[in-house]
């Protein structure tokens, strides 16, 4: 495959999140109260097993879930100037980053890997609510054009996963100005003619709403995700009256229109393959949980218990020669 | 003539010169005049001092004065023909945003802007400038007339933000801002934008997503408004100077970082001292943007356009 050959030192993931937590904690559901062993947990993608409620899914768990085998590949993300404005509130800005970084275990608000899933290969991108709510700064930025500037390359889709409380004020109008630039990255994917299917998840609010988490070719969210320009409670000190039960949340976007699905996380992997699959005219999928696709030159790679529900083994083994679109080094 | 909290003391020279002057015009023989004078001298040296070195969140309460020129004023003393054009041809005709064909030096183009209102009444049938879904799409239907056309676009913005409202987000407000920044990035024709007193937010976005990108001197331009950072950043509302100080929200920070083109300079004393002289100079500067942009290739504006953006960034302040 040509696409090999212009692919220098890639990265591999672990299976494991940095941010894993000891087998023995237990978490308790913030919507019905179940005291949650985190084994279980994560095992279930981080929903409630016993109410179904959606809690926040760190991208490496989610791509580790979403991924043949739990494999992917960290697309690099060119690093923008830190701290343009020189930002200061109560704390200064460089200090709040490294504070996020130390309390998540990662460099910024956004994830971008490639790889195969049910044997579909794509461009992925995920938010990370943890990280400073996620929010949209130059970084985020950055991230999505470089996905969608690797998509382009390969011409492969792009599925990206939401999650922010807006734009990072601490990078004042430069966070703004990532709404026309991440927009820029959408219309590359419309000319490429390529996919774009946008994953709406808990939240998903103010400039990045407003911008490529609604121009997608497709919508999908999860159930009862917040999802909105202006969040329940500025509306509500603008027109002074209580809103309805439900307002912004995924359900009711979806009565309004502006979705075409809201899907379970755990069902949404098989939906992104299908669709997918459709939409680039491929045959049906396998629906399995597959191991990561074989690679030519394997690479070793630590290949630890993973946090999803990928047997185990299977992970396990296959881990080491995992990596299929990097190989060469 | 309204005076903003730092004119204070200013209000009180012009108010003492014009009851001089007021007073001998009841009594005759009484001569004032070299007294008021010298008054209007010492407001006039006020007047540059204030002006000279207004902090970020001074700008805003300029940016914000309600006898600054408007949109409307623009329109109709820019342009020639004006013919507005309304509807979103789905819900409704929002009056927070006004467009439609006019002439521009002779020149037909589109223009579009946010209207605030310049009283209670316009200003509540306005919305305070506050679109709403209907008014982006009706923005995103006129440029798309204007692309088909070959007619340039120039946006005016003025807008506190869009409107937070439980119909607005019903309807689609997110996507509306999403596809009408879509829509500017799109467009074949040039696309000029002038940020005429505040540009909040993704609301002011969805407008100047432009080829050239200019601002008037006192007006200011932000991801958020300095009251929302301040009780968001500092849990206390009444910190919105430092939120200002922070935000870099100024014409003359956003020339520095490269997020905009040009500053266009207004009369001492702000665009609402007057509104002829403000009023002229953007014409000036909307000419030779748009003179800028004569004669390119539609392929050419929308790849510059695009590449103006992804470069956004690139330089910060120095420290
Ligand atoms: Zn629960």
């Amino acid at each position: 495959m040509n696409w090999i050959s212009n692919y220098v030192r890639p990265t591999i993931n672990s299976l494991f999140s940095r941010r894993e937590v000891p087998e023995n904690l237990w978490t308790k559901c913030p919507e019905c109260g179940t005291m949650l062993f985190h084994r279980e947990l994560t095992d279930n993608l981080y929903v409630c097993t016993s109410c179904d409620h959606h809690m926040a899914i760190s991208p490496r768990a989610r791509f580790a879930a979403l991924f043949d085998g739990g494999i992917f590949t960290e697309v690099k993300v060119p690093e923008p100037l830190p701290d343009p404005l020189h930002f200061r509130d109560q704390k200064k800005y460089p200090d709040r980053m490294r504070a996020a970084q130390k309390a998540t275990g990662e460099k910024e608000a956004m994830l971008v890997a490639e790889g195969e899933m049910g044997r579909t290969p794509i461009v992925a991108v995920a938010q990370d609510f943890s990280f400073m709510g996620g929010s949209m700064g130059m970084y985020v930025g950055n991230a999505i054009i470089a996905a969608a500037e690797r998509a382009v390359e390969r011409r492969w889709p792009l599925v990206l996963f939401s999650a922010a409380g807006g734009a990072r004020m601490q990078e004042g109008i430069l966070s703004l100005m990532q709404m026309p630039r991440t927009t820029v990255a959408v219309e590359m994917l419309r000319e490429a003619g390529l996919p774009y299917i946008v994953v709406l998840t808990h939240p998903t609010t103010g400039g990045v709403t407003a911008s490529y988490a609604m121009l997608g070719d497709v919508h999908i969210a999860e159930p009862n995700a917040l999802i909105c320009f202006a969040g329940p409670r500025v509306i509500e000190q603008t027109i002074r009256e209580k809103l309805p039960e439900g307002f912004q949340r995924a359900e009711y976007l979806l009565d309004h229109g502006m979705l075409d699905r809201v899907t379970h996380r755990k069902a949404l992997r098989d939906e992104l393959v299908s669709i997918i699959r459709m939409l680039t005219g491929q045959p049906p999928a396998i629906k399995a949980d597959l191991p990561p696709p074989a690679a030519p030159d394997p690479v070793s790679a630590q290949a630890p218990a993973a946090p999803v529900p990928t047997d185990a083994a299977i992970a396990g083994k296959s881990a080491g020669a995992a990596a299929a679109p990097d190989s060469k080094k | 003539m309204q005076y903003l909290e730092f004119e204070k003391s200013l209000a009180e020279i012009e108010g003492k010169s014009e009851e001089l002057r007021a007073l001998a015009r009841q009594n005759t023989g009484m001569d004032v005049e070299k007294e008021a004078a010298a008054l209007d001298r010492k407001a006039e040296a006020m007047l540059r001092d204030l002006y000279k070195g207004l902090t970020p969140w001074q700008k805003c309460q300029v940016a914000r004065h309600p006898d600054r020129p408007h949109c409307k004023d623009y329109i109709e003393a820019l342009f020639t023909e004006y013919t507005p054009l309304a509807g979103d041809r789905n819900f409704a005709d929002d009056h927070a945003v006004m467009g439609g064909l006019a002439r521009f030096n002779d020149q037909p183009v589109m223009v579009i802007g946010h209207e605030k209102g310049h009283d209670t009444k316009s200003r509540i049938a306005r919305n305070f400038g506050m679109a709403r879904p209907e008014g982006y799409r009706k923005a995103i239907r006129l440029m798309d007339l204007a692309h088909r056309f070959g007619l340039p676009v120039i946006t005016l913005v003025d807008t506190p933000g869009a409107y937070p409202g439980k119909g607005a987000e019903e309807r689609g407000q997110s996507e509306a801002i999403a596809r009408a920044t879509q829509k500017c990035l799109s467009l074949g024709v040039p696309l000029v934008s002038v940020i005429i007193g505040e540009g909040g937010s993704g609301g002011a976005v969805a407008f100047a997503t432009a080829n050239r990108v200019a601002m008037l001197e006192h007006s200011v331009y932000s991801v958020i408004s300095p009251e929302g950072c301040a009780s968001i950043l500092w849990k206390d509302a009444d910190k919105m100077r430092e939120a200002a100080e922070a935000l870099r929200l100024t014409a003359q920070d956003l020339e520095k970082l490269g997020v905009i083109d040009r500053v266009i300079a207004e009369p001492l004393g702000g665009a609402q001292r007057d509104r002829a002289a403000a009023i002229a100079s953007v014409g000036k500067a909307l000419g030779a943007m748009l003179k800028d942009l004569a004669g390119k290739k539609p392929d050419a504006l929308v790849r510059a356009r695009r590449q103006k953006f992804l470069e956004i960034g690139g330089k910060g302040l120095a420290a």
